[in-house]
């Protein structure tokens, strides 16, 4: 889309820089810095969460009881998904949106500023409950992230608490930032940012922010109920006071499955952006991709019991369940094949966030090829709770979702920083993660399939060489990342090669008309979208 | 997306957010440590002092945000857009809080179809239902748990009935007060909106009233097996938000009486009166479904 930026004397009155010091960050009502923020914790608790995977392979490495106890090796998993899902994933989308949005619809802030400083700061506080509950008596919270019933009330320490309340904080969190999100985008495009121009990143998000909304309170519920069988006697989920422990699997996976496809819906948005920037095409297909995005999010809603199939639920369900999870191939289906199809006789030229975008389209696919044999019930009988659910879940997270977090990076970054990032490190950061992310996850298919159960910290002897082989691969992966770190630490400091306004040659959207960097107010008078 | 937005207004820093966010940690904190201290030894420790400490801060925190807030918005400084912004964002608001009640409202169904038939044998379940608690039948309200535990259900007759009517002629008042405001009578919106404020208290008394009897006369306790359970969560949710709507509109109408809002410049108690018939609404399916069915 053409578009003609005012020019810089028209806004004077917000061209007033950051402020000083630690009150900049603080106090921050700019979608920048709050974007800023969001991105560092986000990686900050990256790393922590993989620090707990490696503690984890550690353990694994061979048979038997070695390095950790198994109660602590409990708290280890449940910590590193809660992390890895509400403190990394998360809030790493949250804070593309932020900076992104706002840029990609021409519109000078979120629409509500104070509330966007809000949301992030409490973010650091729940994280900080979760990780102190580590060091109380009796140890944090070790009934998996997904905190079944009665593992959770029955049979769990006296941190649940905290655990539940640090739940909500986060929770609040998600709700205010998704409010944030779709009142930014229903009222804050520009004049002539029609529904159907708007970038894919911005769409994905916008259903993405509706997920959010409609089933973050429903978690909110789930802990609660946790919180109240626990310590006030309550009977939810026990069977002796007329409830059911597969009630709570009901609720937290109704939940569950949306937040599935909130980790994955704002990844389709970037893998949309960067795949025709680097194929030098258009998209695709751009309406069928917005449609299928609507599809899969309101599918979403009605395939949750899933992830029950093994708890004797009536075949009528069991079949309900299966049928609508397979449907969801078909948008997702429709996705891949509008990013291929936009491959097709592009003229490719291969720049780091565009092999990271490649590698995202197989290796998702691929995860989502392990999801649909998942999903028939039948043959998940013997698949449930095994390491191929692990292999499955791991390749659409972090095959899909962090490498696309990743390939964002390396595609927004210069036009955050205003320099080019370390390409030689980038290089090395790809093709380390690409190896070492498959000898990691690749093998555990395997071992799930003979039969290996996940959360035990021990396991058959059949099961060692495969899982030496994981672990190493484990630790490959978690080192590759300390390069990336170390190219963020680079990039930030503006150490490389200045970057023009438009810092892909085949790049589209209003964000590539603004300067590199982006000046610290943006769009205070909105642009003219033809 | 009119041309109201030809100069945007970017409100600036503000200290309140990370002050709110100090208040939920020392909230969260307090409230975990109080939590799992009374279930320990029946009393609580140091964490009701940082709960208490936590509260105290956030309703600093609110009074200090919006004092920041009313004074932007008398001084004219904000837009048009902003009010939609404001308006969008409360509506979102209230949906999440509508998905919140349906977890509790998914889990009433779902003891009250599922859980509660199959554990007295139906479906597949009837060797479960023999091995496990023969003696049990399902019934609901659930008055005998399969343990054993007994209670007496309450009756929609009586308080449940007047506090129905009661938020229902809360809600024509308070929009009455709305036209009192929109067409500029001012000495109808203070009435009415009074009348709201004063109905929502009574609402209030005679739920305590309604807890203290089925606490009293009919062993009706939190605990007491999922009909308990769903009874004090839905209505406790319930009276929690009708204490907030009642607080919300009682603000409301002190900045009324203030001289604030005019016909066209009054998101504040828009939002008041769309939490209020939000929270009639939810009453009327508790009523429907918890006292009636």
């Amino acid at each position: 889309m053409e578009t003609s930026l005012p020019t810089h004397s028209d806004n004077h009155a917000a061209h007033h820089g950051p402020a000083k010091g630690i009150k900049r960050w603080l106090f921050t009502t700019n979608h920048k810095d709050i974007g800023t923020l969001y991105l560092w914790f986000a990686f900050i608790m990256f790393l922590t969460g993989g620090a707990m995977a490696m503690v984890i392979r550690a353990e694994l490495f061979q048979p038997g009881l070695q390095i950790v106890e198994p109660h602590f090796f409990n708290q280890m998993t449940t910590v590193h998904g809660l992390i890895m899902v509400f403190g990394a994933v998360m809030p790493a989308f949250t804070g593309l949106a932020n900076w992104l949005i706002p840029l990609m619809i021409g519109a000078p802030d979120m629409a509500l500023p104070r509330m966007n400083n809000l949301s992030f700061w409490i973010l650091p506080f729940a994280f900080l409950i979760l990780l102190m509950s580590l060091f109380m008596e009796g140890g944090g919270p070790a009934f998996g992230w997904t905190f079944y019933a009665p593992l959770s009330t029955t049979y769990s320490g006296d941190s649940t608490a905290l655990f539940v309340f640090s739940v909500h904080i986060m929770g609040i969190s998600s709700i205010m930032g998704a409010i944030n999100v779709i009142v930014t985008i229903f009222n804050m495009r520009a004049p002539g940012m029609t529904w159907m121009k708007l970038p894919l990143f911005v769409w994905t998000w916008f259903i993405t922010a509706y997920l959010l909304i409609a089933v973050m309170p429903v978690l909110a519920g789930a802990v609660t109920m946790v919180l109240t069988d626990k310590y006030f006697g309550t009977s939810f989920f026990s069977a002796a006071g007329g409830g059911d422990p597969v009630l709570f699997q009901h609720i937290f996976w109704f939940f569950g499955h949306p937040e599935v496809y909130i980790m994955i819906l704002p990844a389709f948005g970037i893998i949309s952006a960067i795949v025709p920037t680097f194929s030098r095409k258009k998209l695709f297909g751009y309406s069928s991709m917005v449609y299928a995005t609507a599809s899969i999010a309101f599918l979403s809603f009605i395939v949750w019991a899933h992830h029950m199939f093994t708890t004797g639920m009536p075949v009528a369900a069991e079949l309900f369940f299966m049928y609508c999870t397979m449907l969801i191939s078909v948008p997702t289906g429709v996705k891949v094949f509008n990013w291929v199809a936009t491959m097709w006789r592009g003229s490719i030229s291969f720049e780091v966030p565009m092999m990271f975008a490649i590698a995202f389209i197989i290796l998702f696919t691929f995860g989502g090829f392990s999801g649909l044999m998942l999903a028939i019930t039948p043959v998940d009988f013997q698949y449930h709770d095994t390491y191929f659910v692990v292999a499955h879940f791991h390749y659409v997270l972090v095959t899909g979702a962090i490498f696309s977090l990743i390939a964002a990076t390396y595609y927004w970054l210069p036009k955050w920083t205003g320099v080019m990032y370390d390409n030689k490190l980038a290089k090395w950061h790809f093709w380390c993660s690409l190896i070492s992310v498959n000898v990691l996850f690749f093998p555990m298919h395997f071992v799930g399939l003979a039969g290996m159960p996940r959360r035990i910290p021990d396991y058959s002897i059949q099961f060692a060489d495969w899982n030496q082989i994981i672990s190493l691969g484990g630790f490959a992966f978690g080192l590759s990342q300390l390069i990336f770190l170390a190219l963020l630490i680079k990039a930030c400091r503006k150490k490389g090669e200045p970057v023009p306004a438009k810092v892909w040659d085949g790049a589209e959207g209003l964000e590539w008309d603004l300067p590199s960097p982006t000046p610290y107010h943006t769009f205070s008078t909105p642009p003219k979208i033809k | 997306m009119t041309d109201h937005n030809e100069k945007y207004y970017v409100p600036e820093q503000s200290p309140w957010p990370i002050v709110g966010a100090i208040a939920f940690f020392l909230i969260a904190v307090g409230a975990g440590n109080l939590v799992a201290q009374i279930s320990q030894s029946g009393t609580g420790g140091w964490g009701r002092y940082v709960l208490y400490t936590g509260i105290a801060l956030i309703i600093f925190m609110l009074f200090g945000w919006f004092r920041d807030q009313i004074k932007e918005s008398t001084t004219g400084m904000h837009n048009h857009q902003l009010g939609v912004s404001y308006r969008q964002g409360m509506s979102w608001f209230i949906f999440s809080e509508v998905m919140f009640f349906a977890a509790f409202f998914g889990a009433l169904f779902y003891t009250r179809t599922i859980s509660v038939p199959w554990l007295a044998g139906a479906g597949n379940n009837a060797m479960t239902a023999a091995v496990l608690w023969p003696n049990f039948e399902a019934i609901w309200p659930l008055t005998t748990t399969p343990s054993g535990q007994t209670t007496e259900a309450m009756g929609y007759q009586g308080l449940p009935l007047i506090n129905t009517l009661i938020l229902l002629v809360s809600s024509i008042t308070v929009h009455f007060a709305h036209t009192g405001l929109e067409l500029n009578k001012r000495g109808q919106l203070k009435v009415m909106l009074a009348i709201t404020v004063l109905l929502g208290c009574i609402f209030l008394a005679l739920q305590v009233m309604e807890y203290i009897h089925a606490y009293r006369d009919l062993d009706l306790r939190l605990d007491s097996g999922v009909y308990g359970n769903t009874f004090y969560l839905l209505t406790g949710f319930h009276g929690l938000h009708v204490f907030l709507g009642t607080v919300f509109l009682f603000i409301m109408l002190l900045r009324i009486f203030a001289g604030h809002f005019d016909s066209s410049n009054h998101f504040a108690f828009q939002a008041a009166s769309w939490y209020w018939h939000f929270v009639d609404v939810v009453w009327l399916c508790l009523f429907i479904f918890v006292y009636i069915l």
